[in-house]
């Protein structure tokens, strides 16, 4: 299968590439590791006339210490994501999640940001993002702007960048110290999860302080379980009092229906992978 | 058309290409490279797995634009001076192939596993060919082979 016909441009800059967004409209899109875009522009599900490579803006990657930030460019890989000791220090859910994400080919090329920009509420990146209160930094020709977690997904494939902008690095806060495990139900190892659970734990002397928890194809978007959230803060790091808080995981959720399974399945798969997740998480 | 330069198995070649032309369609059709092979056109199966810049990757997932300027290492750019590469062999050794068109993808993706993890464990093994579709092994021979060319005692 070949891609429909289009024209390719590979800017060196960012301000280059918002150039080129400005002037192609909505005929343009962007294209970063590829790893999602090519299969769907095979499949001729889409057909941009235009095509703009962030291949080559060095800027873009790379993973830096910002102070109470871990500091991700767009266009770093999921491999070398996975593999930094700052991530794994400050914001151990990415790694774990990265860990699970697709296979060791497709994370050699995908990018983080091009990951979070496709928005794939079944993603594996979307449950860490909301659950470590992730900043996505957007750059426009007006300037930069800065989006929380909670609004950067706004629907299927839609997130809070507009036409003319580029998501240029996700801003982590640091969550050091703090215990955390991905649990993904999957049909094929390496495929999208029918429901997949991030949650990262602090314990204080065998209490849960905090926790926070961020599900995948539980809506449209990458949901938190925050009334288990709540219902976990100040509990003992215990099977019991996890179990009947992680009762409360799909509160306020929409899961869909499809061939892997229906809502109420994937309802009852949040609250067994919420247990187990929050469980391995706080050691317990 | 766009003009592309890299290297291939360590040769430079330069070509105009379309720019929706795949970089396995470009080793197959331009290059006449067809040991890397189309396996599930879906990014899935792993059987077109080469090197890019030194990691592995899905050829029929990459533009042949976006390999402009790197260097590309296929199944045939691995053995040296006539002698098979290590994981070639272990897979003839250990007979890591049946039918064979699985066989330049595993094989590419060991070599990165290898080089990543120079002494796997068999779960590390098994994950980390986790990209690559065998239907004619059930995988065993093959996690041996990369065992063998570990240096292992073969354990599966």
């Amino acid at each position: 299968m070949i891609p429909a016909a289009f024209d390719y441009l590979a800017p060196t800059s960012v301000e280059d590439a918002l150039a080129a967004l400005a002037e192609h409209g909505d005929d343009a899109k962007i294209i970063a590791g590829g790893q999602s875009l090519l299969p769907v522009l095979r499949m001729r599900l889409n057909a941009p006339e235009v095509l703009i490579d962030l291949g080559k803006i060095d800027s873009l990657r790379g993973i830096r210490d910002d102070g109470d930030a871990i500091v991700i460019g767009a266009m770093t890989p999921h491999s070398v994501v996975g593999s930094d000791p700052l991530v794994a220090e400050h914001a151990a859910l990415i790694s774990k999640a990265v860990e699970h994400l697709a296979d060791a080919q497709i994370r050699h090329r995908g990018t983080f940001g091009g990951a979070l920009a496709h928005a794939d509420p079944a993603g594996d990146l979307g449950g860490p993002a909301v659950a470590l209160g992730a900043q996505f930094v957007i750059q426009g020709a007006g300037g930069t702007r800065t989006v929380g977690a909670d609004d950067f997904f706004v629907d299927l494939f839609e997130t809070a960048i507009g036409d003319d902008e580029i998501l240029t690095e996700v801003r982590i806060p640091k969550h050091t110290g703090w215990g955390a495990r991905h649990e993904k139900f999957v049909r094929i190892v390496h495929q999208w999860p029918i429901v997949a659970v991030a949650a990262t734990v602090r314990v204080d002397g065998g209490t849960i302080a905090e926790a926070r928890i961020g599900m995948a194809n539980m809506g449209s978007t990458p949901v938190r379980a925050r009334a288990v959230e709540e219902a976990l803060a100040g509990q003992p790091a215990t099977e019991d009092a996890v179990r009947a808080a992680a009762e409360r995981a799909d509160e306020g959720t929409n899961p869909p229906s499809d061939l892997n399974g229906d809502a109420d399945y994937r309802r009852h798969l949040s609250r067994v992978l919420t247990r187990r997740a929050v469980l391995a998480a706080a050691g317990a | 058309m766009t003009r592309i330069t890299l290297t291939v198995d360590g040769a430079q070649v330069s070509d105009d290409v379309e720019p929706r032309m795949l970089l396995v369609q470009y080793l197959r059709e331009k290059l006449g490279k067809t040991g890397t092979v189309i396996g599930c056109d879906t990014s899935n199966c792993g059987a077109c797995t080469v090197h890019l810049n030194g990691t592995s990757v899905k050829s029929c997932n990459v533009l042949a634009v976006q390999a402009d300027g790197a260097e590309v290492t296929t199944i045939e750019g691995l053995a040296e001076d006539g002698r098979l590469h290590p994981v070639q062999e272990a897979f003839r050794e250990c007979h890591g192939l049946q039918c064979g068109f699985c066989t330049p993808g595993m094989i590419m993706q060991s070599v990165d596993l290898l080089k990543e993890n120079p002494n796997p464990s068999e779960e590390e093994i098994r994950l980390g060919l986790e990209g690559n579709l065998c239907r004619c092994t059930g995988y065993h021979n093959i996690v041996r082979a990369v065992q063998h060319a570990a240096g292992q005692a073969v354990t599966s």
